[in-house]
Parts: structure tokens; sequence; C-alpha cells
């Protein structure tokens, strides 16, 4: 009995426990631009893109699991669901560009 | 300050950029009117080139115009309500009316990739007259902060338009 014991106490130190809960960071969208990507974001974790400019935008990375449609003034939360360096864009205005670095979980 | 209203046309006219001192520009009511025609020509000129392109990008393109110019519109009209300020119609809005209406005449007679092409160009031309019209006149001249803003916003905008325009016109070169 004591053997299964100890192996479930393993188990249970080396699983979830070690992977952190989901966190989400916040990006604003403003005058065309977005805002300073956040750093360590990690697969599952969730971006709350805040739209503050007057005309509908997207933010979108494909590579990366998400493409968000954010009409004016609105905030939407997307999931990265892989890690790697994306390139995040809006699918109606080709200028608005940013890397996003997503760490290994 | 009508005169240089009418040498603000003639240099929109002729497409060129439009060196006048702030302290002597358009008032607010006259900025306001032009800011609103531009936008609501080049949303014009959207659904012109939604109604007979069929090129995937360039109705993209299209839809973002009218989606754009529609929503900045919008806001200067809630803006100039709240201000209290009638825009003032006058030479520069009535010199871009005029040059729209000829080239929506001139994109009618065009088909297929001759009208994506002359479309697209001229959306390069006409926001980079708009946009010189902005840096070096409206804004420079606008009085009211919230109305000053809004220009800036268009200018952040428009400048992106410009610049997806040009290479839109480059791709179907």
């Amino acid at each position: 009995m004591r053997a299964p014991l100890a192996g479930l106490a393993v188990l249970l130190l080396l699983s979830p426990a070690s992977a952190a809960a989901p966190r989400t960071f916040k990006v604003v969208i403003d005058q065309m631009k977005f805002g300073a990507m956040p750093a360590a974001v990690r697969p599952g974790d969730r971006i709350a893109w805040v739209n503050r400019d007057l005309f509908r935008h997207t933010a979108t990375a494909k590579a990366a699991g998400f493409d968000v449609d954010l009409p004016a003034g609105t905030t939407r939360v997307s999931t990265v669901t892989r890690s790697g360096t994306f390139t995040v864009a809006c699918r109606y205005h080709p200028g608005m560009r940013t890397q996003l670095t997503v760490a290994a979980k | 300050m009508a005169r240089h209203v009418r040498l603000l046309a003639a240099a929109l006219m002729a497409g060129g950029a439009m060196p006048l001192a702030a302290a002597t520009g358009p008032s607010d009511a006259e900025i306001a009117h032009i800011a609103y025609t531009a936008g609501a020509l080049d949303a014009a000129a959207a659904k012109q080139a939604l109604a007979k392109t069929h090129d995937p990008q360039v109705r993209a393109f299209a839809e973002t115009m009218l989606r754009d110019h529609e929503a900045v519109n919008g806001k200067a009209l809630a803006l100039v309500t709240k201000l209290k300020v009638a825009p003032a119609d006058n030479s520069t809005s009535q010199a871009l009316a005029a040059q729209a209406k000829a080239t929506e005449t001139k994109l009618a007679a065009l088909d297929g990739k001759a009208f994506d092409r002359a479309y697209v160009e001229n959306e390069v031309a006409f926001h980079r007259t708009v946009n010189g019209a902005l840096k070096s006149t409206l804004i420079p001249s606008a009085d009211n902060g919230e109305l000053k803003a809004l220009l800036e916003t268009g200018l952040a905008l428009f400048g992106e338009h410009q610049t997806h325009a040009e290479h839109l016109a480059t791709r179907l070169r």
C-alpha cells in the first residue's frame, strides 16, 4: 500500500501543480497601433484586446491560434494556444503589425 | 479667411501641398465641413468600387474605406452637434466634390483591371492630398481641442489608408 501511495504523491507533485494557472494580459489598441505586447506569455494564457479606436480592428495571428474581431470601443479575449514568435496583424489595416513571443509551456 | 480657403481649394484641385499659416487658416466650421466632405466622398468612391470590382483585395480595401470613413464621419457629426457648430460649406469642400464627381464619371467608364487600377491610384492621390491638407492646414488651424484631436485621429487612420492603397497600387500595376 505504501508504494502506490508514494507513487501517487510523486504524480501529484509533478503534474499540473507545476503548470501555473492561465493568466490574462491586456493589450490596448489606440491610434492605429497595437500597444506593447506582454512578455512571458505561455500557451493557455489569455490576451484581452482593448480597442480604443473609433474604427473596427482585428487582432489576428492564426498561427498562434487566434483571430479576434474588435468593433470600435470593444474588449475581447483570445487564448494563445501555441508557443513561438508570431506576427499579430489587423486584417483591415495591413500597416498595423507587431510581434508576439509565446514561451514554451 | 475666405481667400485662404480658396487657396486651399486651388491646391487641392492641383493635388499639391498647402503651406498656409495656421493663424489665417479656415474656421472650425469650415474645417469640419471639409473633413466631413472628404470622408463622405471617399465612402461614395468605395461604394462605386464595391459595385464594380471583382478583385478580392480591392473589395477588401473598399470595404475598409467605407467602414472607416463612415465611422469617423459619425463621430464628426456627433462632435459638431455637441459643440453646436454648423459646418460651413466653402470653396475647398466644393473643389473636393467637383474633383470627386469628375473621378466618378471617369471610373464609371472603366471595367475590370483598368477600373481597379484607376480606383486605387485615385485613392492614393486622394489620401495624399487630404493628409497633406490635414497636416499643413486643417490640424494647425483648428481651434477647438476636440476637433483637433479628431482630425489627428483621422490623420493616423488616413495615413494607413494611403499606405494600404500604395501597396495595392503596386500589386495592380
